[in-house]
């Protein structure tokens, strides 16, 4: 009874903080992309031949992001069924957004106005851990020019 | 030490290839970190601690690049991909690697 207890009281506590800071998250990721959107960012190989002259930057950006209690255990239910997992979308769309986000600010601090070649590499570092709650981490880099 | 991950430097003139470079880290959290990752784990949200250890490790990974790069008189380092991998349980490899070049 006391074990069912604490569950239901771990679920709880995800649910509200998880949903309060993604809520959060998500507002601010949207004020920063609005803030920062004359940046712009390419996955073209190479700059456009005339602005080859300009001096470049590397310039990086990434961020851990973990999942709340509550989404741990809708996903894990959700594998029994299949399906789609709201949960993790919202996860992986929230990292890789911000580590855009990290990398732009960089950009922004090195007067760059454009990255080129963004490459975007995910990796899940709790990995060939038994019951560990999914965090992930993404990182965005590219080479900007000036 | 010009750093780049496209395939040259723009505006500048390649008159050298050195062949590749490469730095990597292997590094592990610890316990202090863990504990409040594991409590992070539970409200959900970004996990502060693992962010800087990831950054720092980067930046180890590619400072031992560019120290091999300047070993071998190159100038730039062009085309430069990361990569992560888990070593094992708890620990990630940090790996960094490109071509080394000389630019005038």
């Amino acid at each position: 009874m006391q074990d069912l207890l604490f569950f239901l009281l771990l679920i709880s506590v995800g649910y509200v903080s998880g949903s309060v800071i993604e809520r959060r998250h998500f507002a601010s990721i949207r004020e920063r992309e609005a803030e920062l959107r004359h940046i712009l960012t390419f996955s073209a190989k190479t700059p456009p031949p005339e602005d080859c002259h300009r001096e470049s930057a590397f310039v990086t950006g990434n961020v851990v992001i973990s999942v709340d209690y509550f989404k741990h255990i809708t996903a894990t239910l959700r594998n029994l069924i299949g399906g789609r997992v709201i949960a993790y979308e919202t996860l992986m769309d929230r990292a890789r957004r911000e580590a855009i986000l990290r990398m732009k600010f960089e950009a922004r601090a090195k007067g760059v106005t454009r990255i080129f070649n963004v490459k975007l590499e995910t990796s899940s570092i709790s990995k060939g851990r038994a019951n560990q709650i999914g965090s992930v981490e993404v990182l965005a880099y590219g080479t900007g020019l000036i | 030490m010009i750093v780049s991950n496209i395939e040259f430097i723009p505006g500048k003139k390649i008159t050298k290839h050195l062949g590749m470079v490469q730095g990597n880290t292997v590094r592990t959290k610890h316990l202090g970190r863990d504990i409040m990752a594991g409590l992070k784990n539970l409200v959900g949200g970004e996990l502060v601690g693992y962010t800087e250890l990831l950054t720092d490790a980067r930046q180890e990974a590619t400072d031992r690049m560019l120290a091999q790069a300047e070993g071998i008189g190159a100038n730039a380092v062009v085309n430069v991909r990361f990569s992560t991998s888990s070593v094992s349980a708890g620990a990630a490899e940090l790996f960094v690697y490109g071509t080394a070049i000389i630019v005038e």
